[in-house]
């Protein structure tokens, strides 16, 4: 029926959520018209406070999109400025206006660059469409947060998700924590590409990785998006090895591109790509991430562990974390914010590994300082390879702000 | 007097607040600073009787609530009290009402210690004239009724303890106590830690016990005599009536509360624990004060397992009792709960059987005109707010918006702890806690030690002491100017003021009884403001 069609052009389309327990998030209804201007209907839990605030938004942000006339209803559950922003966008573009623009909310500065090898102990995932735990996120100081556009978000708000972690890279300030973002799968991630990439994430997840082909995919897809926006700055890189497939694959991999900073592994979709259930000790996966272990440390990249799912557990999640530690991992997930503390716990060095290692350290000083090509310890002669560890033991325990100094020899403690 | 004139029958106090001089036809002294009014003169007292006029078997059982209020010889304009220990499942206070209200009683006055939502058909009893107005805590539906301007008389707001001092210095008269009691005999003796109906503690209704020219015990639970122990002494009490049930016992007390796991209010939580441990407060023999709120809970959960770690007692608690501080009680980690209110099934089980988990009442630790009190004898009080202002001044009574919200509680009194800290978010939604200027002052700012923040903590600069005392430590320590600029820069600018009409709906009453801030009427309907479950 064409001639209903024609009439109906002027489509309603929607974005957000209200109501029930929402709370930080908005719904909006958007319907283009052919005149008269913009015409706002504001229901909002904070209208006597932001109310012509959140009007003069509204107005803006069509005019950043090219929308002259048009019907906005709005139900706000006290949603910020950049959830306001990002949600009109998602229905004006649902409405297939706006494309090739964009409404930008102001930037923060950036934070510095982050380098390659920094700690990457805990990884604090953030649901991609939820935004009301973005704001608080980087108080908990996890070592970094994952925006994620994958399996957090609905598919059919994938296009909104995007839009909405774009605005929280520009406008919420993370604190010290490494801002990563997970893309959706290729090709659905190459369009979360365009949208992250100008934003200067310090990372990309990418999920699912079977081949070091997929790798270069990403690589060639945010190098392009970089360069036509004119970022410098590295935008580091962490395949996610979720099958056996990708597990078989894991030093191809890991060497598949110089931004790999970490490989990781998703152990709910590998357990299912084996056919077999996850268990609390976690036998069916011990030889995936030993595998995953060993083909970071080959190709000079961390490995970082999966998530510990038992939020409520602090004690399971505790010996996970050492057990994932004396594997080899580097750090893992976490899904919840007072899951942090304790995996910081559990990748520190123990009291009595920090001793020995300051003791080496300074055994090695006294040798370098003396010319001495050979370190030893009382009537002990070090090897070189214990050397090197203990030297990165200590290191790592600065980052992470563990006392370093060498304790005084017993007998003269205060 | 500080006090000078601004418009006819308004003042400006001592806080710099616009306040009524006439109250309910009642003469008002204005808020003269925290310590600045001294009473004289002499308690009030109820009227001399005699056992003559008392049954001398000690039965003074009568069959009904309306029989004892007939022979309370209730008339128009009476001040009928209730308590609130029953909080949202109590039957008795609103049945008390509506009785009177169909013997024909006209014009009212409800003294509650606090209001429930449960109290909403309170609304029809002014409408049809039977309540004139409420002198009490209102919050939720009578909060909205209020604030609007449909009640007759303005509401006067006062903390646990000053309604103790109200009553006990005459500023307010009850005629007909009706006391909601779990456990009763014959003689009236009542209890509040035993029966189906089980609430704990029933401290908020001891001076209505004492001081009330008659008193109704009202019961579902009589036991022979004597009903041990004895909260509420049979020897002020005129009649005892029982009844099926005097609440829900659901509503009553809750199950064990679980501890939040809003990551937000988990870290001001902690940061409260941190703050309290690294400056010392937490020491061995030392105090505090605690609620029941998602904060205090999670408070309550962090400081056991610092005191645990560092070998710290507790010598007492004060607060409103959950199990959380059942189970410090009981691996020793406090040595005394002094109860106001008890909170969950485990801590009316502990209260009614561990002789270290005491029943208290607002004169053992809130009443301001007496020798002393409980409150100001605890290290630390962790406290919430609405609002707090860059000279920490805070409000617990109104929203953002003006309207009514909350009741004081113990709040005000808890303030003369060695160390006050209010533990609130910094915005709720978009809306900005830390504020230029209060909506209603609640309390002042020269009492509120410390205000802590999801983004930090912030101290009041009064107390150098306790800016010397964190110094050096991993706590995050910053202003409130520069918190607040913060969370106004996440929200997008400040907030707007909404408009308040210039017409008193109520008064807020400081611990010594002078009028420290008036509630206006609000201006704008706000249908989709927070809702609100009630409370004190």
């Amino acid at each position: 029926m064409p001639a209903a069609a024609e009439t109906n052009t002027m489509r309603r389309t929607e974005a957000g959520r209200a109501g029930g327990d929402v709370r930080s998030d908005l719904h909006v209804s958007f319907e283009e018209r052919g005149s008269d201007g913009v015409a706002i209907e504001l229901q909002s839990r904070v209208a006597l406070y932001y109310g012509e605030v959140i009007r003069q938004q509204v107005r803006d942000v069509l005019r950043s999109l090219g929308v002259q006339h048009a019907l906005v209803e709005i139900v706000d559950e006290g949603a910020l400025p950049f959830v306001i922003g990002a949600r009109i966008e998602a229905a004006v573009r649902r409405a297939g206006l706006g494309q090739a623009k964009s409404a930008l909310p102001e930037a923060l500065p950036l934070p510095a660059p982050s380098a390659r090898d920094r700690l990457r102990r805990s990884r604090l995932y953030l649901p991609g469409n939820e935004p009301k735990y973005f704001i608080n996120a980087g108080l908990h100081a996890p070592d970094a947060i994952i925006l994620d556009l994958e399996d957090s978000v609905h598919h059919a708000e994938k296009d909104a998700a995007r839009l909405l972690v774009r605005n929280a890279l520009r406008a919420v300030d993370f604190g010290a924590a490494e801002r990563m973002v997970r893309i959706n799968q290729l090709p659905l991630g190459l369009a979360d590409l365009a949208e992250i990439v100008p934003q200067a994430p310090d990372l990309i997840l990418i999920p699912k990785v079977e081949t070091a082909g997929q790798v270069s995919d990403v690589v060639g897809a945010i190098d392009s998006s970089a360069k036509r926006v004119g970022i410098t700055r590295p935008i580091w890189l962490m395949p996610i090895l979720e099958s056996a497939l990708g597990i078989e694959n894991a030093f191809a991999i890991a060497t598949a591109s110089d931004r790999i900073a970490g490989i990781t592994i998703g152990l709910e979709d590998y357990s299912a790509d084996l056919g077999v259930a996850r268990t609390p000790e976690g036998a069916e996966s011990l030889y995936a991430r030993q595998r995953v272990v060993n083909a970071a440390h080959a190709a000079r990249v961390q490995a970082i562990d999966s998530v510990y799912s038992d939020v409520a557990d602090a004690e399971g999640l505790l010996r996970w974390g050492q057990a994932s530690r004396a594997m080899g991992f580097e750090g893992m997930g976490c899904l919840h914010p007072i899951q942090i503390e304790t995996i910081h716990r559990s990748f520190a060095p123990t009291a009595s590994e920090l001793e020995k290692a300051l003791a080496i350290v300074a055994a090695y000083d006294d040798a370098q300082a003396r010319g001495m090509g050979v370190v030893s310890l009382g009537s002990k002669m070090i090897d070189a390879p214990v050397v090197q560890r203990a030297l990165k033991v200590v290191a790592r325990a600065k980052q992470m702000g563990v006392a370093t100094e060498q304790r005084a020899p017993s007998g003269e403690e205060s | 007097m500080s006090a000078t004139v601004a418009t006819a029958g308004l003042v400006t106090n001592a806080a710099g607040r616009l306040v009524p001089t006439t109250v309910n036809d009642r003469e008002q002294t204005p808020y003269q600073g925290v310590d600045g009014h001294r009473p004289k003169g002499h308690k009030a007292a109820p009227p001399i009787r005699s056992n003559s006029d008392y049954p001398t078997n000690g039965n003074k059982r009568v069959p009904d609530l309306e029989t004892a209020l007939r022979l309370c010889e209730l008339r128009d304009g009476m001040t009928i009290s209730s308590h609130h220990h029953l909080r949202n499942g109590d039957r008795v206070a609103l049945t008390a009402l509506q009785t009177a209200a169909r013997m024909g009683a006209k014009d009212l006055v409800w003294f509650p210690s606090a209001s429930f939502p449960c109290h909403e058909p309170v609304i029809e009893l002014m409408k049809s004239g039977a309540v004139h107005h409420i002198e009490g805590s209102m919050n939720g539906p009578l909060g909205d009724y209020c604030s609007h301007g449909d009640m007759r008389g303005l509401g006067v707001l006062r903390s646990h303890g000053g309604r103790w001092q109200a009553v006990q210095d005459g500023e307010v008269h009850i005629d007909i106590a009706v006391i909601a009691a779990p456990t009763a005999d014959v003689f009236g003796n009542a209890d509040g830690s035993h029966g189906k109906s089980a609430c704990g503690s029933l401290g908020f209704a001891l001076a209505d016990s004492v001081y009330a020219d008659r008193v109704i015990v009202v019961t579902d639970n009589l036991v022979s005599f004597p009903c041990v122990p004895w909260q509420i002494q049979g020897n002020n009490v005129d009649f005892v009536v029982e009844v099926d049930s005097i609440g829900d016992p659901a509503l009553i007390v809750s199950g064990t509360t679980q501890i939040t796991r809003s990551p937000d209010r988990l870290r001001i939580s902690e940061l409260v624990a941190r703050f309290l441990r690294d400056s010392g407060i937490m020491r061995d023999r030392f105090s505090f004060q605690a609620g029941a709120g998602g904060i205090a809970l999670a408070f309550v959960d962090y400081l056991a397992r610092m005191m645990k770690a560092a070998n710290v007692k507790a010598s007492f608690v004060r607060g409103g009792s959950t199990k959380y501080l059942v189970d410090m009680l009981n691996e020793g980690l406090i040595g005394h709960i002094l109860d106001g209110q008890t909170f969950d099934l485990d801590a009316v089980r502990s209260i009614a059987s561990d002789p270290r988990h005491i029943a208290t009442s607002p004169f053992t630790s809130y009443n301001f005109h007496g020798k002393g009190n409980f409150a100001s004898m605890v290290d630390a009080a962790v406290l919430g707010a609405t609002e707090v202002d860059i000279n920490f001044n805070a409000n617990v009574v109104t929203h953002s918006d003006g309207r009514l919200l909350h009741g004081i509680g113990g709040w005000q009194n808890c303030l003369f702890a060695g160390c006050t800290i209010l533990a609130v978010p910094s915005f709720r939604d978009r809306i900005p806690v830390i504020v230029d200027e209060v909506t209603t002052m609640t309390g002042p700012g020269e009492l509120i030690d410390v205000i802590a923040t999801e983004r930090g903590i912030a101290i009041n600069p009064l107390r150098q002491d306790l800016l010397d005392a964190v110094k050096g430590k991993d706590l995050p320590i910053r202003t409130i100017e520069e918190i607040k600029a913060e969370v106004e820069k996440i929200c997008g600018g400040k907030p707007a003021k909404p408009r308040l009409l210039e017409h008193p709906v109520a008064v807020v009453k400081w611990v010594d009884g002078t009028v420290l801030d008036t509630v206006w009427q609000v201006a704008d309907e706000n249908p989709f403001a927070p809702k609100v479950s009630g409370g004190e």
